[in-house]
Order: C-alpha cells, then structure tokens, then sequence
C-alpha cells in the first residue's frame, strides 16, 4: 500500500496535470463544487416555484421535481451524455454533460431543501411581511429567504457531501475524475486491486466525513443562536 | 427538420421483439436486486441501530464507525471494491468457485446491502429514540431482560414509526441498482446501454428505462402514502 501511494499520490490527486487535463481527487472536489454553486440558483429557482400561489407554476414545476427524484441519477447522465449532442448540435466534453446532469438532478434535491426550509417558518411570518404592504416577492426577498437560508446552511452541507458521491458516477461516461482514475491505477498496477480501492474509499472518507462533521457543527450552533423567535 | 438525419420516435422498437425482451430481462433483474438486498439488508440494519443504541461505549462506537465508514464512500466505490478489490484476497479455490458463478450479482447485492443497511440503521435509530424512556424502564421492571424488553417492547413500536422511512430508502435502493452496471450486471440501466448500442437509437430504450424507474418509484411513494394513511402516527 506504502509503495503504491508513494508512485501514484501526483495522478491520484491531480490526474495528467500539468501535462494533460485535469483529473483526480481535484477534478472530484473542482466538479462537486461548481455543480453545487450552479444548481444553488436552480434550487432556489424551483423550490419557490413549488411553493408558488400561482398553480400554473406550482404544477409543472412540482411535476418536474417530482420526476426528477423519482429517477436515479445515472439515468440523469444518460440523458445528458445522448440528448445534449442531439440537442445543441455539437459534442459536449465530459465534464460539461457531467456538471449538467449534477445541475439538474442537484436542483431538484435542493428545491425541497429550500422549500422544508421556508416552510419550517411557519406562515406567520409570511402573513406578517404581507400584512405590513410587502408584495409576495418582496416578502421573500426580504423576510423568508433571509431566515430560511441561514437554516438550510447545514443541509446545504449534506447536500455538498452527496454531490462528492454522485460526481463519481462520472466514472460511467470516462470522465477522469477520482473513482476513473483509481481504475486507471489499477489496470497499470493489476495486482493489488483491494489496495487501490481501500485507498479510494479512504480518500472519499476523509472528504466527506470531515465535510459532514462540519455540518453537525453548524447544526449545533444554529441551534445554539435560534434566527427566529419561537412560532406561535 | 434537417435533411439527412431525422428524428423519429419510434415506440415499437421497444416494445416488441429482441430489445424489448432485453429490456423486460433488464427490469426485472432490477427488481430482483432491489427485493434480495432488502431481505439481507433490512435485518443487518436492525442489529447495526441496535448497536448504536446500546448500552455499552463500545458496541455504540462499533455501530457509529460502520453507518459512518459506509455513508461516507459513493455506492460505487463500494461496488468497485467488492467486485475488482474483495475477490482477490480470497483463498484460490473459492475464488474461482465465485468466479464460475454469477460474481456481478454476488458484488453488485454486497456492496448495496452495507450501503442501505448503513442508511436503514440510522432510520431505525431515530425510531428507537423515539420511543420513551419510561418504556425501557416499564419493560425492564415487568422482569424482562436487556434483551426481551429490546425485542418485545422497543422493537414492535419503534418498526412501526419508522416504516415510512424505511420506504424513502427503499425508494432510494431502487435508485441505486441502476450503478451495478459499472459492474456489468445485466439491469434495466446496462440493458437500455446495450439497446442503445445495438440499435444506434437512444431516445426508445432511455425513455423505456425512465419510464420503468418512474412507475417502480411511483408504485414505492405510493405504499408509502397509503402507510401514512392506513397507519398514523400514534400518540405516546
């Protein structure tokens, strides 16, 4: 194992870089976060859709939502490996359909965080923001959101940590990420496949673990420092 | 539309002759590997939260580092360490028993058993904490055992609170079978790929796979309300 990592540590964590593309555990943390800061807006987008008082908008979007978790994500890259090429005309890279997929089917996991958050308000504080002349929007642009995000905080975390699993479906389509990359350092080593993949598996573990202590950190201090007071 | 390429959807493709039976194969592999992984998985889950809920320091450290170990490492890492990694530190004679054998499958049902078993305990757990205190104590006075008043008195209430979650992860474990295609196991996801390949259509067999893992989902979500409303949750 010692050996292994001392000959393989550059190519695990940064792929052919300099050389070539990027790829390794940087590609797998690089891909997670832009797909999370992508599908943030998205989320938000949608999850306020959800809870729209106009149905127009509530039901295509609920629909949506609905369909999309319904689904596993493979399915997800599937779709964006085939539909995007049929659908702009050109050949995405892997990396493009990987963070479109993650985009897509991230949104629709963060539309109902955002939702659960704001409705964890409770209505009064909706009724009180319209009650002093706010329009619905104003109301949550500067009475729910405010509140809901500082709660959804250690979801969003949680949500981070699954999106450093689910990048490694980019294995599927060759994308050299971290998972593709053990893979590589298997077939070139061949002989100590339990080993390689123990330290894959170790890798994700500090990452996400460490990730999801923080999480129940701020969870522990939201709770210490209540954003809102006790609903009636 | 453009001259030279079009764009038909042509549902027959798929829902009659060698592709559709392909396909059905496919779906119902799925199934299968949904429903054996919930039989091992379900009581290994039950004996992981007993752990974490145990008496001694431990027996509760033992069951947090599996549900952690576990949670923390994509479903296919694990595949990919039962299937390529696990296998070679066998003893030669069984390994090439395994080898003979359906090894895919045999992988493929490992590695998702510890993965919903890790989320299925933790499900279990909240159930075991909801139940009161003062039920512990009340069974243990009765002249129960640790043990009896676990299997007799926490176990019944705790199951029952606790089955529209375990739902949501059967919900997800569904989901999930479709990575065992990394592996090469013959499931719905790898037999539409093949479709795909053989066919160079790939509108028909995805939309045959979504449809098929939207119905199942929706069949799961379905039971779930149903529970919800059959069975409410009782006051203590």
């Amino acid at each position: 194992m010692r050996d292994l990592i001392d000959t393989y540590w550059v190519y695990f964590l940064v792929g052919q870089y300099p050389k070539g593309p990027l790829g390794g555990l940087a590609l797998t943390l690089l891909l997670s976060a832009l797909a999370l800061l992508l599908a943030l807006p998205l989320g938000l987008a949608l999850g306020l859709a959800r809870l729209s008082p106009w149905r127009a908008l509530r039901w295509p979007v609920s629909a949506l939502v609905f369909t999309v978790r319904a689904t596993p994500l493979l399915m997800v890259v599937f779709w964006a490996y085939f539909g995007l090429p049929a659908l702009t005309g050109y050949k995405s890279s892997q990396f493009g359909t990987m963070l479109v997929a993650l985009v897509v089917f991230d949104g629709a996991y963060l539309a109902e965080i955002v939702r659960a958050g704001v409705q964890g308000l409770g209505r009064g504080q909706m009724e009180a923001a319209r009650a002093l002349g706010l329009s619905h929007l104003q109301a949550l642009r500067h009475v729910i959101l405010p509140q809901a995000l500082r709660h959804m905080l250690p979801s969003l975390v949680n949500q981070f940590v699954s999106t450093i699993k689910e990048t490694s479906l980019g294995y599927i389509i060759g994308l050299s990420e971290v998972s593709f990359i053990a893979t590589q350092i298997n077939t070139q080593v061949f002989t100590k496949p339990a080993q390689v993949y123990l330290w894959l598996g170790v890798s994700y573990f500090l990452l996400c673990f460490g990730l999801s202590r923080l999480a129940y950190w701020m969870q522990g201090r939201g709770e210490r420092r209540p954003a809102t007071a006790s609903p009636a | 539309m453009t001259t030279g390429r079009r764009i038909v959807f042509d549902p027959s493709l798929v829902l009659s002759g060698p592709y559709r039976d392909l396909l059905v194969a496919g779906l119902l592999l799925s199934l299968e590997l949904a429903a054996i992984t919930l039989v091992f998985a379900l009581p290994l889950a039950i004996g992981v939260a007993l752990l974490r809920v145990a008496p001694l320091r431990p027996l509760r450290w033992l069951g947090a580092a599996y549900v952690e170990t576990i949670r923390n490492v994509p479903l296919l890492a694990h595949m990919l360490f039962w299937y390529f990694g696990a296998p070679e530190l066998l003893p030669e004679p069984l390994k090439r028993r395994l080898y003979e054998g359906n090894i895919e499958a045999i992988s493929a049902v490992i590695a998702l058993t510890l993965y919903t078993a890790a989320y299925m305990a933790e499900d279990i757990r909240s159930g075991l904490r909801a139940i009161a205190p003062v039920q512990l104590e009340a069974g243990r006075s009765l002249g129960l055992g640790y043990l009896a008043t676990v299997r007799l008195v926490l176990l019944p209430q705790a199951l029952r609170i606790t089955v529209p979650p375990l739902i949501s992860q059967t919900l997800n474990l569904w989901k999930n079978t479709s990575i065992a295609t990394v592996i090469g196991v013959g499931e719905l996801m790898y037999q539409a790929a093949q479709v795909e390949s053989a066919s160079f259509r790939s509108f028909e067999p995805f939309a045959f796979a979504t449809l098929s893992y939207l119905s199942v989902s929706l069949l799961i979500t379905g039971l779930a309300a149903w529970y919800q409303q059959r069975y409410p949750v009782r006051q203590f």
